[in-house]
């Protein structure tokens, strides 16, 4: 294979594209080309420039809002259907009314099998969306466990479990109080890239042990488990296989016996 | 799959059955970032991506019976891009612009001057200014593998063109934007 060929090949060869017998000439022409090699490392640089540099444009909560409703209203069986408003605060209520609210047509179709489970979804969803309408998302911001769960001491009656796990990519921003289920919670927050992660954390007695099926609501997805007398609920709209490897982790340290 | 709509239309006339929309918002509603990010990346402003998102799932919700169940991200995704092209066509008709031809857009060669740093890493800034300034296709392309992650299958699919398209545009698009770097594309002599 010349210079050439190869160069044409990079794009597709970094991206495991290429065909195996392919893949293998352009492997064997870089070995013995220092040239062509360094080619290749600016296409990978660059690469990792895009997925590091770019910024992901994630829905605003009104255009989450607004979407959601007019997939409500198309579910609606009595036809009626609220045109679109145009001044901004009768979004802004529109938004209110869909999201915090909720309910209606939504809940009754999306209800996951166990209903009680399903309105605790809504809460945590709710709550998830609230501390970030709101600008509140943390009482406490901290990156250090060491300072968010003694913050928690003085005003729960229990002691939520508190990791960071930045290590992996997760690193803990800080928590606040919050109330789900007639319960105080703890609501300890993470970050993913640009994705925002709300766990809920209070304590139960009597319950079953083990994680519940991942459910979707309104765009986001809801995972729940309950270990050692803890139920957890963890909120983000980070993909479900992210997130199911973050509750995986999150609940690691005192899931185990 | 380009259907007009005109905006005091952008109603679902079409209803959605409870297992529809049970389904809808399975398959279809968590891919809402994704068609917010693509539609910011193709149209480059804020109100226009937001109105192309809305109005791409009233499409969405009006054709959901041609949703097969088998990919909603690349599904709604081709909906978002095919809302964004219409908006950029409507843009162009009114005055500015050429319409896309691969063989046409090459890099702009020199006008930018080396914007790789002396360690030789690539400036952030750079990155995204040269972004921008690719062709749509290309820029569509990138997005929907750097950012996305997609297939060049799944890419196909969104844009609407053969794989083999895909594969030059993605690298017709990076080699253009090494060349705006002035990140050194080995040059054939």
């Amino acid at each position: 294979m010349v210079c050439r060929d190869a160069m044409d090949r990079f794009s597709p060869f970094l991206d495991d594209e290429l065909d195996p017998v392919a893949s293998r000439e352009v492997s064997r022409h870089l070995e013995s080309c220092p040239s062509c090699a360094a080619a290749l490392d600016r296409h990978r640089q660059l690469s990792e420039s895009l997925r590091r540099d770019l910024e992901y444009h994630r829905a605003p909560d009104l255009l989450r809002a607004r979407v959601v409703r007019d997939v409500r209203a198309a579910a609606r069986r009595d036809g009626a259907h609220s045109r679109p408003a145009t001044q901004p605060w009768r979004w802004l209520s529109a938004a209110a009314a869909v999201i915090v609210v909720g309910g209606g047509t939504w809940l009754v179709t999306t209800l996951p099998r166990d209903h009680a489970d399903g309105l605790t979804a809504r809460e945590a969803v709710s709550g998830h969306i609230r501390s970030l309408m709101a600008n509140h998302l943390t009482d406490v911001t901290s990156t250090d466990q060491h300072t968010v769960r003694p913050w928690f001491a003085g005003k729960l009656d229990f002691s939520p479990p508190v990791t960071d796990f930045a290590g992996a990519g997760y690193p803990l921003i800080g928590g606040r109080l919050d109330y789900l289920q007639g319960h105080s919670a703890a609501a300890l927050v993470y970050l993913h890239h640009k994705h925002t992660i709300n766990v809920f954390v209070w304590p139960v007695a009597n319950a079953h042990e083990g994680v519940a099926p991942p459910m979707t609501q309104q765009g986001f997805h809801v995972i729940h488990g309950t270990h050692a007398g803890m139920t957890y609920w963890v909120v983000s709209d980070l993909n479900a296989q992210e997130l199911a490897s973050f509750a995986e982790m999150f609940a690691a340290p005192f899931a185990k016996p | 799959m380009t259907h007009e709509i005109a905006p005091e239309t952008a109603s679902p006339e079409r209803r959605l059955s409870p297992q529809e929309l049970e389904r809808f918002s399975e398959c279809v509603l968590p891919y809402l970032d994704a068609a917010h990010n693509l539609a910011r990346y193709l149209l480059r402003d804020r109100h226009e991506a937001e109105e192309a998102v809305q109005e791409a799932f009233l499409r969405a919700i009006r054709h959901f019976d041609s949703f097969r169940g088998a990919d909603g991200r690349a599904w709604l995704l081709r909906i978002v891009r095919n809302t964004c092209f219409t908006q950029l066509r409507r843009r162009r008709s009114g005055g500015d612009g050429v319409e896309f031809d691969e063989e046409i857009h090459s890099p702009e060669e020199g006008a930018s001057g080396p914007e790789v740093d002396l360690a030789g890493t690539i400036a952030v800034e750079s990155v995204r200014k040269g972004l921008s300034q690719l062709a749509v296709e290309f820029r569509e392309a990138l997005v929907l593998r750097e950012l996305e992650g997609l297939s060049y299958k799944e890419i196909a699919q969104v844009a609407g063109v053969p794989i083999g398209t895909v594969m030059s545009r993605l690298a017709r698009g990076r080699k253009q934007l090494l060349l705006a770097l002035g990140a050194g594309v080995k040059e054939n002599d």
